[in-house]
C-alpha cells in the first residue's frame, strides 16, 4: 500500500472516531458511535499490516501479542464490576501512557524504522515531538497508577502533602525542558533515559497531593494527558489518525475537568495544588457545640416516603461503596406501585469520576430519562416531599449558599433542604470531604437515618410491604 | 517558497482540537463515564507506532531492543483497546428508557 493511500484511510479512521465521540451526544445513538470507533480501530490496525507490508514469521509474534493483550483486555471488560469504574479508567490511562513511552523509545532507538533518519541522527523535530510524546506518558503513566491506588484504597486517598512540594515540581518541569534541550543539542541516549525517569517521577508527585473526592477531576485530567501523549507520538510517526484522536481525547479531558472544577466551584489550579483538607481543619472543629439532631429508623423512613407524593433521590458515593444501587432501585419500584412519583438528582462532582452515578443507576436498571441533572432538577425540590440522600453530603450542604467564609462557599449544590422533608442516610454526623459541618443535619425537616446504606435502604423496603 | 508538512499536520491537530471541543460539549453528562472509557480505547490507536517498531526486524532477527519497546507497546494498547470498546458497550447497553407498558 502507497503511502499516500494509507493516509487516507488513517484519516477515515480519525473520522470515525470523532463519530465515536459524537455518538454519545445520546444514549440512543452511543452504541451506533462505538461500532464506528471499533471501525476505526480496525482500519487503522489493517493499514498499518499492508503499509509495511512485513509478513514473514515477525507478523506472527505482532499478532500474538496483539492476542496476548487482547484476551487480557477482553477479560477486564466483562469481569469488572461496575462500581470498580474509576480504578478501571484510571488504570487504562496508565497504559496508553506506558504505551506512549515504549513507542517513543522504540522509535528513539530504531529511527529508521520510522523513517525519522539514524541513530544519532534523528531530524530535530521529531526528537522534539518524541520528547513530548514520552515525557507526556510517562507523566500520565505514573500519575495514574497513583490515582489507582487511591481509588482502590491500596493508597489512603488523604492528600499527602509537604513543604516546597510545588517547588520541586516546578523544578523537574523545567529538569524536563532543559533535558530536551540537550538531548535535541548532542542526540545522546542518557539525556533520553533521564528525560523519562524525571518524567515518572513528576507524575507521581503531581498526584499525591490531590485527595479521594477530587478524584473526578484527576481522572480527567489524566484522560486530557494522555490524549495529548498521543498526539505527540502522532507527530512523530506523522500519523494523523494518531494527531486526530490525541487532539479528541485531550481536548475532552480538558472539557471534563472543566466542568467537574465548576462543579465545586473551585480553579482548576486550586484542585492541582493540593488538597481541601490543609486549610480548613480550623473551620470544622470551631463549630462543635452539640447541636440537636433529629433520628429515625427504617420506619419512620418508609412511612414519611408512603405518604408522599413525590420523592426525590440524592445518591452520593456513599451509595457506591454499600453498593447500595439494585436496593434502591427496587425501594423505587415499590413507591411506584404505590403512585408516588420518583426522580434521581445527580449532582456533577458526585461520586468518583464524571458520570459515575449514572452508570451505576443504569446498571441497577434505572431508566435513564428518571435520571436528571443539577439544573433540570433543583427547582423541583420545592414542590417534592421527601428528599432521600444516600451517600451524598457536602454537594446538598446549604451552607455553600449562605456563608461566604465557608470553603464551598459558591458551590452548586442540591437544593435538598426546599423539600418538606428530608431523609438522610449515613452512617455518623461526620463532616464529608471537604471538612465542613453539613447544616442539613440539624434542620428541623431533617430526619438522620444512621446506617449503612445498603442495609437502611433494604430496612425500608421490608417496611414499605 | 514551500511549507513544511508539519504546518500541515499542526493544522489537522488544531483543527481536531475544535472539532473535540464541540462534539464534547454535546455529550450528554449522563454518558460521561462512557466518553471516558471510549477516549482510552480510541487513544490506544498508539498501537500503530508499536506494530511499526514490532514489524521493524525479519525472520533471521525478530528481537532487538526498539522491537521489544514495540512487542510491549503492542500488548499495552491491546488491553486497552478490547478493554475500552467493550467495557463501553457494555456500559451503554445498560442505559435504557423507561418501558411505556411499565407506567400504567
Amino acid at each position: 500500500m502507497t503511502a499516500n493511500l494509507s493516509a487516507i484511510f488513517y484519516l477515515i479512521s480519525g473520522i470515525l472516531f470523532i463519530l465515536a465521540l459524537r455518538g454519545l451526544s445520546s444514549p440512543e445513538t452511543s452504541r451506533q458511535g462505538n461500532f464506528f470507533g471499533i471501525l476505526g480501530m480496525i482500519i487503522a490496525i489493517t493499514v498499518t499490516f499492508l503499509l509495511i507490508g512485513n509478513f514473514s514469521s515477525v507478523f506472527i509474534y505482532v499478532l500474538i501479542f496483539l492476542l496476548i493483550g487482547g484476551l487480557i483486555g477482553a477479560f477486564i471488560a466483562y469481569k469488572i464490576p461496575m462500581t470498580a469504574m474509576p480504578e478501571l479508567v484510571a488504570g487504562f490511562h496508565s497504559l496508553v501512557g506506558l504505551a506512549a513511552v515504549f513507542v517513543a523509545i522504540a522509535a528513539f532507538l530504531n529511527p529508521e524504522a520510522f523513517r525519522l533518519g539514524s541513530p544519532g541522527n534523528i531530524k530535530l523535530s521529531s526528537l522534539i515531538e518524541m520528547s513530548i510524546g514520552a515525557a507526556i506518558g510517562a507523566i500520565t503513566f505514573s500519575g495514574s497508577i497513583v490515582a489507582f491506588l487511591k481509588l482502590r484504597g491500596i493508597m489512603s486517598g488523604l492528600p499527602i502533602t509537604f513543604k516546597g512540594q510545588h517547588y520541586i515540581n516546578l523544578l523537574l518541569g523545567i529538569t524536563i525542558i532543559v533535558l530536551t534541550f540537550y538531548l535535541c543539542n548532542t542526540q545522546s541516549e542518557i539525556f533520553f533515559w533521564r528525560l523519562i525517569a524525571i518524567s515518572f517521577l513528576l507524575g507521581l508527585l503531581l498526584i499525591i497531593p490531590i485527595g479521594g473526592a477530587d478524584m473526578p477531576v484527576v481522572i480527567s485530567m489524566l484522560n486530557s494527558y494522555s490524549g495529548w501523549a498521543a498526539a505527540g507520538i502522532g507527530f512523530t510517526l506523522e500519523n494523523s489518525a494518531l494527531i486526530i484522536t490525541g487532539a479528541l481525547v485531550g481536548s475532552s479531558g480538558a472539557i471534563l475537568s472543566y466542568i467537574m472544577c465548576k462543579g465545586m466551584n473551585r480553579s482548576f489550579f486550586n484542585v492541582i495544588l493540593g488538597g481541601f483538607g490543609a486549610t480548613d481543619q480550623t473551620l470544622s472543629s470551631k463549630g462543635k457545640e452539640q447541636k440537636p439532631v433529629k433520628s429515625g429508623n427504617a420506619e419512620d423512613a418508609a412511612f414519611l416516603m408512603k405518604n408522599a407524593s413525590s420523592v426525590i433521590i440524592v445518591p452520593g458515593y456513599g451509595m457506591a461503596v454499600a453498593q447500595a444501587q439494585h436496593a434502591l432501585r427496587e425501594m423505587v419500584d415499590t413507591l411506584k406501585k404505590n403512585d408516588i412519583k420518583v426522580s434521581y438528582a445527580i449532582h456533577p462532582v458526585a461520586g468518583r469520576m464524571p458520570g459515575h452515578m449514572n452508570v451505576l443507576l443504569a446498571e441497577a436498571n434505572v431508566p435513564y430519562d428518571e435520571v436528571f441533572e443539577l439544573e433540570e432538577i433543583n427547582n423541583d425540590f420545592a414542590n417534592a416531599d421527601v428528599a432521600f440522600v444516600i451517600g451524598a453530603n457536602d454537594v446538598t450542604n446549604p451552607i455553600a449558599k449562605t456563608d461566604p467564609q465557608s470553603p464551598i462557599y459558591g458551590m452548586p449544590v442540591l437544593d435538598v433542604e426546599k423539600c418538606k422533608s428530608v431523609l438522610f442516610v449515613k452512617r455518623s454526623l461526620s463532616p464529608g470531604y471537604a471538612g465542613v459541618d453539613n447544616e442539613l443535619f440539624y434542620r428541623d425537616n431533617t430526619l438522620m437515618l444512621f446506617a449503612d446504606a445498603k442495609k437502611m435502604t433494604e430496612e425500608i423496603i421490608k417496611n414499605l410491604n | 517558497m514551500e511549507i513544511d508538512p508539519f504546518i500541515f499536520r499542526l493544522s489537522i491537530f488544531i483543527l481536531s482540537i475544535f472539532i473535540g471541543y464541540y462534539v464534547v460539549w454535546s455529550v450528554t453528562p449522563s454518558l460521561h463515564t462512557p466518553l471516558m472509557s471510549v477516549t482510552n480505547a480510541i487513544s490506544s490507536v498508539i498501537i500503530v507506532g508499536a506494530i511499526i517498531a514490532g514489524l521493524s526486524g525479519d525472520s533471521q532477527s525478530i528481537f532487538n531492543t526498539s522491537s521489544i519497546f514495540g512487542f510491549l507497546a503492542i500488548s499495552l494498547a491491546a488491553i486497552n483497546i478490547f478493554g475500552g470498546f467493550l467495557v463501553t458497550q457494555r456500559m451503554l447497553r445498560m442505559y435504557k428508557k423507561k418501558k411505556k407498558d411499565k407506567q400504567k
